[in-house]
Parts: structure tokens; C-alpha cells; sequence
């Protein structure tokens, strides 16, 4: 890691400097309208070369796939091939217009309807939009998706959502942004759904449930089927969310199971790259029951020619064109290459890694529902008095491994959820459950040196609570 | 098998460990009736495979690198330094998280906040959050914002001539809610006849779907004066050239951020931006960067005020959005880094000139004629012959002359809506004039 | 843990304090100091009316927001506006200089039912 400190932008400007030349205008000049202009545009000046050591040191400051582990659970953190960014840089797809016409466009439809095709039989559904941006939109859609499809049978008194506590936080935010509201239901001492307490909050006022399975624990709900039933016999609909897509993916397709409506994030088990931060998509797909809701428009194919077309109850658009195109063309290649065996394995050594570390570590962290796991597991952190999960993943940096996600599922005391992916290999597996095991030895003999960590990195633990009580949320000269 | 890099000699080492005997083992939870069905997807390809498919996939697509490209409407042909797409397409910004643990993330974190500086000059606004996932959910957001604010101000003014699919994006975003959607015709000066004390918002346009740029002097006043927030959705690279939003007052600004370092990639990833007053930062959604300290009082930065999200605040958060555009963003500072204060105003200036060269000689084609009003790079023309039928032809001949508005409003047939970048030359507008004129007879 | 033993607390951990016909009302030592720092408090408007156990604020810690309950129905008289530049007076000195809002009851007949410093003592410590 670069270690020294780096100046911002505008520290590195110089008045005059110009990182880009432009043309010479070749038309006449067009007068102005002098009273519309702005007087001043503060940008930093800076020549083409100072920009580009600037953020090559600044990528230097960051830990990443390509230099670091990085198992952080719910997240799948997987390798992302290079050859998607490869596809996904082709002019045909980067310089081409969502309005310039089907018939302008017809290698971009049919991308789209093949990659619709190829989701939808992984999942089990008839119909699928790629729409959604995120995973956050995916579950808006789906829950958007609930609500018309009740309004449309007259059930517009249906206007709550079941959501476990174990839920990401996104499922009940999600719930208030569709005008719904919310019913916590409290797991059971497996940390699955509690069937009774299900039965008992299913009555008319439910329009459906929010379910994660696997599960944000890192277990399969056994249940499925038989939550499905509960939730559709007290005239629900099922939601899934397929955050953890990448432990069934070939392995069972959710809508075998009696999931109506479920997003998976293409950002996390189509292997498309995570940005610091999205661009992700959130696909949709749907049962019969719900496909004609979906938000769109989708890519049809009616006699040899790819159209776009919005289904005939749909939601309606979720952003402007038709979804993250280019996480498309990256999720495509991904699923060509892969295959329907290569699918399979993927999600068999996902679910093998995820099960070896927890064997090499639960005697030392312990589990709280020490089922088998499918391709994560959340472990607890306070192992040695004086402890916390915050240290255990501060220290984790000093061995180079990017921390797993810590406190959360919030069912969980400090957690630590940790998802090892299938692409790495054993040595890495190994090389990381060492220093979980050397961290813990640590915690009893020398318990300062966690709270100090991380030791080499460009900063230390920061002020958070100056941060938010006295947010600098810009440069100020 | 790619991306695994596990031996079956490794696998069954792990399967000792575990305790079971084989991989399917694990799986027993799932119910055997439905587990490892057979899916029928196709084929799988090898590396080499697949860019053939792609390559002939994406050949099919009309590109501006190979045709006069003169269509906007909501995504632009902008230029794009070589350095932008070479720096944001590092391994350590492209495979890294959301920058959850800020001591391995500064590079993400500084970048953000750059960005979040920059924007704000850009906008006019005090700051910036990082981000939306494009201008439409930025504004649907920005009004969600501001339909919060009070409890009995459920009226959103928005103009008629907003693009057309944000129209539908806030339709589908406030389906849920009692919210009244109320499209003002002409100026926003227009607009403001229609607030009353149910107002929560109005929107501004600037400039409009139809290219037009309108005076918003004194519209803030006159919002502001009726209890409700003023709203400007802007074309980034026109604020590099004239007033901010925010020195006009606005309360809330959005703009979508492609123009600035993003390819069209047809329609998506764009960028989302938003910004906002001071009074309004503890309630904007998305995520933002803050400048900090460690204890040995280096500067650092941190995901801040993070109290308002999903994570914390569940469903009484101000928003569920979590993924953003991390990449998009980067991509963006970069590009406003390289063109720098004097770059950016010479991009606007490039677009205007041109676009006003490009009215004028379209004017003087027989049977055509431009819409009268100021415009920034984008206006509408009336054609001879239906709008549809000229793009069509032009399309063969490897001009894309813009959007046919048929497209959007089944009555106009007869009207193209043309963007004039500085990507255009005058030897491409030439032709554009040329071809129009072949065709309009 | 500090008790202020003239207030009267609610079991979601807001105290009442009389102050001539107004009641005073903030957290207790012991909340301010289960949500940690505390970087900002989002407090209603003047004139507001709300009811016993209806929300009327938030209070944020770093990794925490809290919805802070009327201890009693009442209308609002006044907030604290220091909160606004310096939230951590809730963390320094919660019964005291960080007080959150004081209100005219509706019924001052429900300051009674609340708990009694001791008994606020005992319900606080099962936590």
C-alpha cells in the first residue's frame, strides 16, 4: 500500500494548467447571452501527467479483488474476470444510444433477451427485467411488483410486508419507499423463520413476505416451501431476495420453490465488478403470478427481430433506457463461459470454501447456529475479555486480508460474517483462517496490539464522531 | 472450469476437514425434489469464443464511432480523455467494495470526496452525495426529499417538457404514495401560478427535454415565498459555461453526470448527481465522504452522517439505495480533474457555438425549420416529411440526426430533436444540412 | 449511573421534569451513554402537539439513530437550540445543560404514572 499522504486536487493545482487540449472551435462564433453566465467555475487546474500519478497513487491507497482477499459476507466478493472488461469496452457497445432504434440496435436487444433467457432458467421464473440498477431497486421493483398485482386482484387493503429481523436492512427501507409497511417477525432459536409466528402474522392485511434464502446467517431455510405455502394460502405473495444467490445458483432454482418475485445482484454472483461502490443491477424475475407486473421495458423477440417491449401491467420505468447496459454485457460473458456445469461448481465451491473455514475456525470463534453452512457464515468476535469483532477485523488488515462484514446479521452479537468465494484457492483459505487463528492467541497476550490496529496503513482508525458531529463534506481553501 | 482455481486433490482435502464425504453432501438442506435440476442453458464458451459472439453482437449496433451522431435527448456523445477510462479501470478502484473500512479504502474515499467538492462548485450547491443511479432517480429522490418535508404538501409542480421516461420514472417512484404530479406548461415562471400551501416542490428543467433554456431569476423567491423548495434538474456541461442552480437559488439541484467522462454505453451506467443547501444535508439519501482525522491527526476520510441509511435506520431510513455508481463517480472526477476550470467551459462553449452553426444552416434547408427560444446544444426542428421516416434514411447513410419526438408524442411527427456536441465538426454538420435537404423533398 | 431523583422517567428512557407548569424533558445518563457520542439531535417544531409515547426526535450516534418518545401528551414550548452546535451536552450532561424540549402537559396527571427515580433504577439495570 502507498503509505504517504496524498494531496487533493485542488492542493495540486496551478493556475494555467490544462490537462486536455480541445479543437479549435471550426464554426463562427455564436454571440452569448451575457446575463446567464456564471462568473467562476472553481475547478483545480492540472496538467494530464500530475492527474494521472494522482490517482495511481490514490488506487494505491485502497485494498481491492485484484490485490487483496476479501471476504466479506453477504458482498461475494468473487474475482472478476478481466476478458468482461474487455467485451464490455467494444465500441459497438459503448458508443451506441438507447433511442437511436430497434433496428439500429438489434445486437444490444439481443444481449438482453439472452440474458434475460439464461436468468430466468437459472432462477426458475418465466419472465425477467434487467432494469433495476442495484439490488436496492431490484427489491423495489419486486415489492412495487406485490403491491399492483394485490391492488389488481382488489386486495389494495394489503399494505404490510413480512419482514424476518434477520433482513438486510435495504428489505424494510425498501418496504416505506413502496408505501408499505412493516411487520418484523422474530427468528427462532435456529435463526430460521418461525413458522408458527408466520402463521399468526398472515392475515388480510399482508400483502407479502420479504425472505432471504439463503438465509443473512449463512444457512438454507429448510422451510421454504412450507413458507410459500403458508404466506399464498393467507393470499400473500412471496419476495426473494437473491442476495446470496451465488451458494444455489444451479443448484435449485427459487422458483421451484414458490418465490413469486426475487432480484439477484449481477454485481455479486454474475461476477461483474463492484466499483467502490455499484455500478451494480438488481435483475428481477417472476413466477406466472407476477411476470406481467414486471417494471420494464424487456427484450422480446417477435418474428427474428429483438424488440423492446413493456409488459402489459408493468410498474413501469425504473430509471431512464433500460438498466446498466454495460454490467450487462460483463454478466453475459460471465454466464456464457460459465455454462450450466460451470454454474453448478461455482456455487459447489462457494458452499465447500465457506464450509472449511468454518471447521478451521468455529472452535476458535464461535457460531451461533452452527448448522451446516451454505457459502457463508457469521462467526462472533468477542473472544478474549476486552475484545470486540471491530478489533479482530481492524488486526485482519495488518495480515493483509480485507476484514468480513462485522456486526451483521444484528441477530448476531459481534459478527463476523464471512464469505470466502469460490475463486480463491486453498493456500489463500489457509493462509487466512492462520490469521484469524494468530489474531485470536493475540487477543489473550497482547490485546493492545488489536486495539491499535491496523498498524500499516496510510491512516489509522479515524474520528467518525468529529466526522458526522462536524461534517467537511468539501475542499475549503 | 474457469475462475476456480481448486484441484479435485484440494477439494477433497477440504472435504476431510468438513467431515463429509462429498460435495453434495452440503447440500442436503435443500429439498432433493429440486435439487441440481437440469436448467438448459446454452453451451459454455471458452474465452476466445465469446469475444467472437460479442464481437459480432455488438457490430450490429449503429455507433457513434462510426456515424455522424447527432442524438441526445438524455444521452450524449461527449468526449472522453484516454486517461479517464485507463486510471478508473485500475484493478484497485474496479474490484474494490463500497469503502466500508476506510484505513485499506482512502483511495475510494478521496475520490469521492474530490468529487463531492468539484460537483458542488459545478452545481452551486453546498454538498453532494455520491450517488444516484442516474439523473431520473436523482430527481424522483430529490422530490421524495421534499414531498418529506411536510406532512400536508403532497402537490409536485413538474414541467411538461421534462424528459419524457423521468416523467415516467416519477410515476412509477410515487405510484405508492399520495403524491399529485402536476406538469406546468412553458416557463417555470408559469409554473408558480399554481403553487398553493400544498405545494411541496417545483421542478425546473434546465434546460428542458426540448433543448430550451429558460431565466430562473427569481423563481426561487417566488417558490420559496409559497413554504415549498425549488428543484433545478441541470445539464452538467451547460453549468460549465452558464449560472449554477445554486447561485439561482435552487434548494435542491440534480443532474444526470454522463456527459461528464461516461461513454453512452446505450443507456447505462449513468450517474446520478445530487446536491443540496446546508439546511437539507442530515436529509439527503446516499451515501457521503467527510474529511476527518486519525490519532496521530492525519488527515483521512469516512463515510459519514450514515445515520440516515438503510443499514441503521431500516424502514425509516430516507432511502433503501445502496450500491451507487461508485465507478461511474470516479470516472467523472477524473474527467473534471483533466478538464479542469478552463477545459470544461470550452466543452460548453464548443456545443454552443456548434449547435447555433448547426440551427442555422438546418434553417436555411427548404421545408425545415428550428423552434424559435434559446437553447444550449440540443434543438427541435420541423421537418418536410415525418420526422421517423428522414432518421431511417439517414440512418442508412451513417447519419444519426437525432430523436424523431414521434417517438415520445404520437401528434408530433414532425419534429427531429437535434444535439450538436463538440464531437460534431463542421464538416459533419455540413452533411447533416445536406442530407436533410436530399431527403426533405 | 446518574438519576436526577426529582424526574420521573418513562421506561423508554426519557425523563420529566417539572419546571413551574412546563415539563422538561431528555434522556437519562444512562441512555446518553448506552448510544455512545453523540453526533446530532433532530428536535420537533414549537407549537407541535404530540401524545404520550408519540415520537419527537431523533437522536444520533455514529453507528445508531434512537427515536426519542414524549415522556407525557403535551404542546411544545421550546427546544434546546445548543444541541444544534454542540450535540455532545447530551453525552456531558443529560439532565442538565442537555435537555431536549419542554412542553405544556395535557394532562399533568400522567407525570405521576411514570416511574419514580428508584423504580427507574431497577428497570434501567435489567438492561
Amino acid at each position: 500500500m502507498n503509505l504517504q499522504p496524498e494531496k487533493l486536487a485542488y492542493e495540486l493545482s496551478s493556475p494555467g494548467r490544462i490537462g486536455v487540449v480541445l479543437p479549435e472551435c471550426d464554426v463562427p462564433v455564436t454571440a452569448l447571452p451575457k446575463d446567464m453566465l456564471r462568473d467562476n467555475l472553481p475547478l483545480p487546474e492540472m496538467d494530464e501527467l500530475t492527474v494521472v500519478r494522482h490517482f495511481t497513487r490514490l488506487s494505491q491507497k485502497n485494498f481491492s479483488i485484484d490485490t487483496h482477499y476479501y471476504p466479506l459476507g453477504s458482498c461475494t466478493m468473487k474475482y472478476n474476470p478481466k476478458i468482461n472488461e474487455a467485451t464490455a469496452a467494444l465500441p459497438g457497445w459503448r458508443n451506441t444510444h438507447p433511442l437511436v432504434g430497434a433496428e439500429f440496435s438489434q445486437g444490444a436487444i439481443e444481449l438482453m433477451f439472452r440474458l434475460q433467457k439464461e436468468l430466468n432458467l437459472i432462477g426458475g421464473f418465466v419472465a425477467g427485467s434487467l432494469q433495476p440498477a442495484a439490488g436496492a431497486q431490484g427489491e423495489l421493483a419486486g415489492v412495487l411488483m406485490i403491491r399492483a398485482a394485490q391492488v389488481a386482484r382488489g386486495q389494495s387493503q394489503r399494505t404490510k410486508m413480512i419482514v424476518p429481523d434477520s433482513a438486510h436492512g435495504t428489505n424494510p427501507a425498501t418496504c416505506t419507499m413502496a408505501g408499505m409497511s412493516v411487520v418484523q417477525l422474530t427468528s427462532d432459536a435456529d435463526g430460521a423463520i418461525d413458522l408458527e409466528a408466520l402463521k399468526a402474522a398472515c392475515d388480510d392485511t399482508v400483502a407479502g413476505i420479504m425472505i432471504t434464502n439463503p438465509s443473512t446467517i449463512g444457512v438454507f431455510e429448510r422451510n421454504m416451501k412450507e413458507i410459500a405455502d403458508i404466506v399464498h394460502a393467507a393470499g400473500g405473495l412471496v419476495y426473494g431476495d437473491g442476495a446470496n444467490m451465488n451458494a444455489i445458483a444451479g443448484i435449485v432454482r427459487p422458483g421451484d420453490l414458490g418465490i413469486d418475485v426475487m432480484h439477484y445482484n449481477l454485481h455479486k454472483t454474475f461476477s461483474t465488478p463492484h466499483g467502490g461502490g455499484g455500478p451494480g443491477v438488481g435483475y428481477v424475475g417472476a413466477a406466472p403470478s407476477l411476470a406481467e407486473f414486471l417494471p420494464g421495458p424487456i427484450a422480446v423477440q417477435e418474428n427474428g427481430k429483438y424488440l423492446m417491449r413493456m409488459p402489459k401491467q408493468s410498474i413501469g420505468r425504473l430509471k431512464a433506457f433500460y438498466g446498466n447496459f454495460a454490467v450487462l454485457v460483463r454478466a453475459y460473458t460471465y454466464v456464457r463461459m460459465l455454462g450450466e456445469g460451470g454454474l453448478r461448481k461455482m456455487s459447489e465451491n462457494a458452499v465447500l470454501n465457506a464450509n472449511y473455514l468454518k471447521a478451521r475456525l468455529e472452535k476458535t470463534y464461535p457460531v451461533k447456529y452452527p448448522r451446516r453452512c451454505m457459502h457463508e457464515f457469521v462467526a462472533m468476535g468477542n473472544i478474549a475479555e476486552g475484545v470486540h469483532t471491530l478489533d479482530i477485523a481492524k488486526r485482519l488488515i495488518d495480515y493483509g486480508f480485507h476484514p468480513p462484514t462485522i456486526y451483521f446479521p444484528l441477530i448476531v452479537p459481534e459478527a463476523l460474517m464471512i464469505e470466502p468465494t469460490e475463486t480463491e484457492n486453498l493456500e489463500t483459505l489457509d493462509a487466512f483462517a492462520d490469521a484469524m487463528l494468530k489474531i485470536a492467541e493475540e487477543a489473550k497476550t497482547n490485546p493492545q496490539l488489536l486495539h491499535d490496529a491496523p498498524h500499516d496503513t496510510p491512516v489509522g482508525r479515524l474520528d467518525e464522531v468529529g466526522a458526522a458531529r462536524n461534517p467537511v463534506l468539501c475542499y475549503r481553501s | 472450469m474457469p475462475f476456480i482455481a481448486n484441484t479435485d486433490a484440494d477439494r477433497q482435502k477440504m472435504l476431510d476437514t468438513v467431515g463429509v464425504k462429498s460435495v453434495e453432501e452440503l447440500f442436503s438442506d435443500i429439498p432433493a425434489a429440486h435439487r441440481f435440476p437440469q436448467l438448459g442453458l446454452d453451451r459454455a464458451l471458452s474465452e476466445m469464443e465469446v469475444m467472437r459472439e460479442l464481437e459480432s453482437m455488438a457490430a450490429k449496433n449503429a455507433s457513434a464511432s462510426n456515424s455522424a451522431w447527432f442524438l441526445g435527448a438524455g444521452a450524449y456523445n461527449h468526449f472522453i480523455p484516454a486517461a479517464v477510462g485507463m486510471l478508473a479501470t485500475r484493478g484497485e478502484f474496479l474490484s474494490a467494495y463500497t469503502p466500508y473500512q476506510p484505513e485499506v479504502s482512502q483511495g475510494t474515499l478521496q475520490a469521492i470526496f474530490e468529487y463531492q467538492s468539484m460537483a458542488g462548485q459545478l452545481l452551486g450547491m453546498d454538498a453532494v452525495n455520491a450517488s444516484h443511479y442516474d439523473g431520473s432517480t436523482a430527481l424522483a429522490e430529490a422530490i421524495l426529499m421534499a414531498y418529506n418535508q411536510s406532512a400536508s404538501r403532497h402537490r409536485i409542480l413538474i414541467p411538461a417538457a421534462l424528459h419524457p421516461e423521468y416523467k415516467d420514472v416519477l410515476r412509477t417512484y410515487f405510484e405508492a404514495f399520495e403524491v399529485e404530479l402536476v406538469e406546468y406548461q412553458g416557463l417555470p415562471q408559469d409554473g408558480l401560478k399554481m403553487l398553493d400551501d400544498q405545494t411541496a416542490c417545483l421542478v425546473a428543467s434546465y434546460p428542458d427535454f426540448e433543448g430550451r433554456i429558460q431565466q430562473l431569476a427569481g423563481v426561487a423567491d417566488a417558490v420559496h415565498a409559497a413554504g415549498a423548495l425549488f428543484i433545478v434538474h441541470a445539464d452538467p456541461v451547460m453549468l460549465g459555461l452558464f449560472k449554477s442552480p445554486g447561485e439561482l437559488g435552487a434548494d435542491i439541484v440534480t443532474a444526470e453526470g454522463q456527459s461528464l467522462g461516461n461513454a453512452m454505453n446505450y443507456g447505462g451506467p449513468f450517474l446520478g448527481m445530487m446536491g443540496v443547501t446546508q439546511k437539507l444535508v442530515r436529509k439527503m439519501p446516499g451515501r457521503l465522504v467527510g474529511q476527518t482525522v486519525d490519532g496521530k491527526g492525519r488527515r483521512g476520510f469516512v463515510l459519514t452522517l450514515s445515520a440516515r441509511e438503510q443499514h441503521i435506520r431500516r424502514e425509516k431510513a430516507v432511502s433503501n439505495i445502496c450500491s451507487n455508481q461508485g465507478l461511474v463517480m470516479l470516472m467523472t472526477t477524473i474527467h473534471l480533474e483533466l478538464l479542469g476550470k478552463h477545459g470544461l467551459k470550452k466543452v460548453a462553449e464548443l456545443c454552443w457555438n456548434k449547435s447555433h452553426y448547426a440551427a442555422e444552416q438546418i434553417n436555411k434547408v427548404g421545408g425545415y425549420k428550428v423552434a424559435e427560444g434559446q437553447f444550449f446544444k440540443e434543438f427541435v426542428v420541423k421537418t418536410p416529411r415525418p420526422a421517423a421516416e428522414i432518421a431511417e434514411k439517414l440512418e442508412r447513410r451513417g447519419i444519426v440526426p437525432g430523436l424523431p419526438l414521434s417517438r415520445y408524442y404520437k401528434d408530433r411527427t414532425h419534429e427531429l430533436l437535434v444535439c450538436v456536441t463538440e464531437m460534431n465538426t463542421k464538416a459533419q454538420i455540413d452533411l447533416l444540412a445536406q442530407a436533410l435537404a436530399e431527403v426533405g423533398v | 449511573m446518574n438519576i436526577d431523583k426529582n424526574a420521573r422517567y418513562a421506561v423508554s428512557h426519557e425523563y420529566a421534569l417539572k419546571s413551574g407548569d412546563e415539563i422538561i424533558t431528555g434522556i437519562s445518563d444512562h441512555a446518553q451513554s448506552a448510544l455512545g457520542d453523540i453526533v446530532f439531535v433532530e428536535l420537533p417544531a414549537v407549537g407541535k402537539t404530540l401524545k404520550k409515547g408519540e415520537t419527537f426526535g431523533v437522536i444520533e450516534s455514529v453507528k445508531a439513530a434512537s427515536d426519542v418518545y414524549m415522556p407525557m401528551g403535551g404542546t411544545i414550548t421550546e427546544v434546546n437550540g445548543a444541541l444544534e452546535g454542540d450535540p455532545a451536552l447530551v453525552n456531558r450532561e443529560p439532565h442538565a445543560g442537555g435537555w431536549l424540549i419542554k412542553f405544556k402537559p395535557a394532562d399533568p396527571a400522567e407525570f405521576d404514572a411514570l416511574l419514580d427515580a428508584a423504580a427507574y433504577e431497577v428497570e434501567a439495570a435489567k438492561e
